[in-house]
């Protein structure tokens, strides 16, 4: 029984990275394919981190970042956060909507940039969650996707509040994306909710 | 020589003038910045939740709105400031998400808002400015010297209150 994150055994991390693997796996070839480009990850990680600590994980709480963020219903309740700098958000809506590099402004973002940004993670969340759900047979609902494009700060500090009624540290695992020139694209974070973690390590055969 | 004073979420420190006090994206946290003039100390509080009734971890209490202003005022007593001195500026509590389904989590920020004014005045500690509400972060600096808070926002301008 692991009731508190500190708890989690060398064989349970492993796990867990294990899913993420998998699950990321997934959404980065969805990723490449409506990209039309090749696509990395990096190992993901596991990381328990104090609130405080979270936003450092993608350039501090100042940094302008676009987060893309699903609250995920079902067997084992998660949060899912999508999030990367919004000049990488740019990019990438230049390059889903076909445009040439750079037209994408970041002042002026219309609805048609945003939903764009939007579905992007819906694909990437439905994809990890798919990839989850078979290896756990736990279903994951995730919520519709909302869009913060704001400091690092400020996008997290909602969604950890959550978190904050029960906890100081959260349970991130972080996959990084890559395109060809190994430049990072986006930050991937599941964060499960305190309950569901036993929920997912029984589900893997791990939880003793 | 002065130095900045970094506040983490769900933290709280006090500095004295000429040193200052900052907070980097609040988004539907709020930071509490109490000052007692006569004295150039100050306090920022990072608090994220506004009760700590319900809490089944009520140990860390600068993460709630009711508690951290318990501390803040023990902590400010004693280090010389006097209750009756007491003045407070507020700022963030904004929504970040908009959800078309509305849930009382995405309403945190107003939530926070209404906590941090109604502890305010249960301890009698007027507050002189706000900068509250809106869907976008708030990076803070407090000055104890001139009791000046300065606000900056991306894309909302900047502004001191």
């Amino acid at each position: 029984m692991v009731n508190d994150f500190s708890e989690l055994s060398g064989m349970q991390m492993d796990a867990l990275k294990e899913i993420g693997n998998i699950g990321a796996g997934n959404a980065a070839t969805a990723l490449a394919q409506m990209l039309s480009a090749k696509i990395d990850m990096t190992v993901p990680k596991v990381n328990i981190l104090p609130f405080a600590e979270v936003p450092e994980l993608i350039g501090g709480a100042d940094s302008h970042v676009a987060g893309i963020y699903f609250n995920v219903t079902g067997g084992a309740p998660t949060n899912i956060l999508f999030i990367l700098s919004v000049e990488k958000a740019c990019l990438l809506i230049d390059m889903l909507l076909g445009r040439s590099m750079g037209e994408t402004r970041v002042e002026s973002l219309d609805d048609m940039e945003m939903s764009a940004m939007m579905e992007l993670g819906n694909i990437l969340s439905a994809t990890y969650l798919n990839a989850l759900s078979m290896f756990t047979n736990i279903s994951f609902i995730p919520s519709v996707p909302a869009l913060g494009i704001d400091m690092a700060g400020a996008v997290l500090d909602a969604i950890l509040a959550q978190f904050g009624e029960v906890a100081d540290h959260v349970l991130v695992l972080e996959t990084d994306f890559t395109k060809e020139d190994q430049e990072v694209v986006g930050h991937f974070f599941l964060l499960p909710e305190p309950g569901s973690l036993n929920t997912i390590l029984t589900a893997l055969g791990v939880n003793y | 020589m002065a130095s900045i004073i970094q506040v983490g979420m769900a933290d709280l420190k006090l500095a004295r003038a000429p040193d200052k006090l900052m907070t980097a994206g609040l988004g539907s946290c709020i930071g509490i910045c109490i000052i007692d003039r006569s004295i150039k100390l100050a306090c920022l509080a990072h608090i994220m939740l506004p009760s700590s009734e319900q809490a089944k971890n009520p140990e860390n209490k600068a993460k709630f709105a009711d508690s951290a202003l318990e501390v803040v005022l023990e902590e400010m007593t004693k280090a010389g400031a006097s209750r009756a001195r007491l003045q407070a500026k507020i700022a963030g509590g904004a929504q970040m998400f908009k959800f078309s389904g509305e849930s009382d989590i995405m309403k945190i920020g107003e939530r926070n808002g209404l906590a941090v004014e109604a502890n305010l005045s249960k301890h009698k500690i007027p507050l002189l400015a706000k900068d509250t509400g809106g869907n976008y972060g708030r990076t803070i600096t407090f000055d104890p010297e001139t009791g000046d808070l300065l606000v900056r926002t991306i894309g909302h301008g900047e502004r001191i209150i």
